[in-house]
């Protein structure tokens, strides 16, 4: 078997925004001093006339946007996820969100995997806090492929859209020749029939092994990616609700406000049955290798695996 | 318009803020009053906007960051035509297209949504960054409290806007000296302002926000400016044009009672006559 192919979301981000910013004139980045880090950079060297660096400003930079939109662009925002849904979070709130401006966040170094830095810039609640904006759209891509396809979606949809990517490369997943991308839809990995794992984010690939591991057990489990928190696919998690009878999920996130939130919300009101939340335990990350980190908070395959096991027993 | 007429309009927004703060009894006269010779001005002479090119990609653009005083910018939209002057009464009623602060996807004539202060200077610089790359010629306008730019994102926003050289950009503020809880100078004091927007490298018109001649001096001049944005700052009354809410904080965020909006309303009626005997 050939190794597996690993990279960033956040490249997959920066080369497509290059790659759009020729398909789309109207395509305007902005950046608060992270260019290199966010990969916005390849967008700035093509379309330097359209690319806004606006330094260590992201609550100017926001609202700023807001005003390029409001003239009939299409404009992304990039920073780390800390600072461009916490920092801006008011500013994303009222100058985009309310006046349903067309600003996309391209929001960076998301989860714990942001590593070394540590908790003051591992954000574990963008998901929760830009969730609960009307009409904003959130979307976390799994891999290089599906974060590709998640920008180009992006600029086609109308109106704000939180777009998060990470810092490590993580493996792709997404190379099948049946992958198809749509916002707002989730994809059935593996069918299964006796419990459910409905993941997003770069730990889909950890659900990919814990149900592995788990059918060599006899546990046969359906494995559902949702890249699109919100809306979220409801049919399509009432459906795998219906059919196991019980869900675990997983995000790169804190438990509260995020995906398991959201499944959670959606089965109580339409058919409930037990949800178990993994994530981060409503803690602050701390410093520590991207592996280190995924391996301690149990978000890893193994980790992922050993917790199912110790909630079925 | 000459002197007269514009003086004439503004009494009428005068009116007009204290007819939806008094229906509504809920709202932002003060700051409203103290700028209704600056909205006056910049709807009947600047702008150039109506309600026909409101929507018109090279029209000039206002963005009301002092968004509380949305009273003033309804009561001078619907005297321009934008909306009927009678609906000035549904203000910040259930289902009102005027909603307490503004809203660009509900009234006529408004570039940008505001209400949280320091975010509409930074949207006029967006604007003013899409003119200067589509090479367009509009002029863009915003309006700010002078306790509005105690907020940390208006110093942001003027690093930026000189930073990048935007000289279709004009920010006003509106110098009543008061906050709602007390002067400026004594809550949080953000004097010298001109001394900090010349240090942020803007060129600082002064002005008095109740003189034609002083407005339309001021908004020549910062045509004339290259490569700077202009800063005209606005010394003003607030709750100007009635003498019992002229200089009071109180009348902040107050909406006058009956009797207190009959015998304002009578002054500026009074005022209005005057004028017309000129």
């Amino acid at each position: 078997m050939s190794e597996v192919k690993r990279a960033a979301t956040r490249q997959a981000y920066g080369e497509t925004l290059a790659e759009a910013g020729g398909l789309y004139d109207n395509l305007v980045v902005m950046d608060a001093d992270l260019a290199e880090s966010t990969k916005t950079a390849m967008f700035a060297k093509k379309y330097p006339e359209r690319f806004f660096d606006c330094g260590i400003a992201e609550a100017n930079m926001v609202s700023m946007a807001a005003g390029i939109a409001s003239t009939g662009k299409t404009v992304f925002v990039s920073s780390f996820a800390m600072f461009a849904s916490g920092r801006a979070y008011e500013q994303i709130r009222n100058s985009i969100g309310y006046p349903r401006l067309n600003v996309k966040i391209g929001a960076t170094h998301g989860g714990i995997t942001v590593g070394e830095d540590g908790a003051s810039h591992q954000c574990l609640e963008d998901v929760s806090l830009m969730r609960s904006i009307p009409g904003m759209v959130v979307c976390v891509p799994s891999d290089v492929i599906e974060a590709r396809e998640a920008v180009l979606a992006a600029i086609k949809h109308p109106g704000p859209v939180y777009l998060r990517f990470g810092r490590s490369a993580v493996p792709v997943i997404n190379d099948t020749p049946d992958y198809k991308f749509e916002l707002g839809k989730g994809r059935v990995i593996k069918e299964g029939k006796d419990l459910t794992i409905i993941a997003t984010g770069i730990v889909v690939e950890s659900a990919m092994e814990a149900a592995k591991k788990l059918a060599e057990e006899g546990i046969d489990a359906e494995v559902i990616n949702i890249h699109t928190i919100k809306p979220l696919d409801e049919e399509l998690v009432i459906a795998s609700a219906k059919k196991t009878g019980r869900i675990f999920t997983v995000e790169e996130h804190s438990v509260i406000g995020g995906l398991g939130s959201a499944v959670c919300d959606c089965v109580c009101a339409n058919h409930p049955v037990p949800v178990h939340k993994l994530g981060i335990q409503d803690v602050f990350g701390t410093s520590g290798s991207a592996a280190v980190l995924m391996k301690e908070f149990k978000l890893d395959g193994e980790g992922v695996y050993e917790q199912i096991k110790e909630i079925l027993a | 318009m000459d002197n007269l007429e514009l003086q004439k309009f503004a009494n009428e927004v005068r009116k007009g803020i204290l007819t939806g703060v008094h229906a509504a009894k809920a709202g932002h006269p003060g700051g409203s009053m103290s700028s209704a010779d600056i909205f006056t001005y910049l709807y009947c002479e600047e702008l150039k906007v109506t309600p026909e090119t409101a929507k018109d990609p090279d029209r000039n653009r206002f963005v009301l960051s002092k968004g509380h005083t949305a009273p003033g910018l309804y009561a001078t939209l619907a005297l321009r035509g934008f909306f009927p002057v009678e609906d000035l009464v549904t203000l910040r009623k259930y289902k009102s297209y005027l909603q307490g602060h503004p809203d660009m996807k509900a009234t006529p004539g408004v570039d940008m949504s505001t209400g949280s202060l320091g975010q509409g200077i930074s949207a006029a610089v967006g604007m003013a960054l899409a003119g200067k790359m589509d090479k367009k010629d509009y002029r863009v306008y915003t309006l700010l409290g002078d306790g509005e730019i105690e907020e940390g994102q208006v110093w942001e926003a003027a690093m930026y806007a000189a930073h990048k050289k935007l000289d279709n950009l004009v920010a006003i503020i509106d110098n009543n000296g008061l906050q709602i809880d007390g002067e400026i100078s004594k809550v949080c004091s953000p004097y010298p302002i001109d001394k900090k927007f010349e240090a942020f490298n803007w060129h600082v018109i002064h002005a008095d926000a109740h003189d034609f001649d002083s407005l339309r001096a001021a908004f020549e001049e910062a045509k004339t400016v290259k490569g700077q944005p202009s800063l005209i700052l606005c010394k003003s009354v607030k709750g100007k044009g009635v003498s019992f809410m002229e200089n009071q904080a109180g009348w902040h965020g107050v909406a006058p009672n009956d009797e207190q909006y009959a015998a304002a309303m009578e002054e500026l009626e009074k005022a209005g006559e005057a004028l017309c005997q000129k």
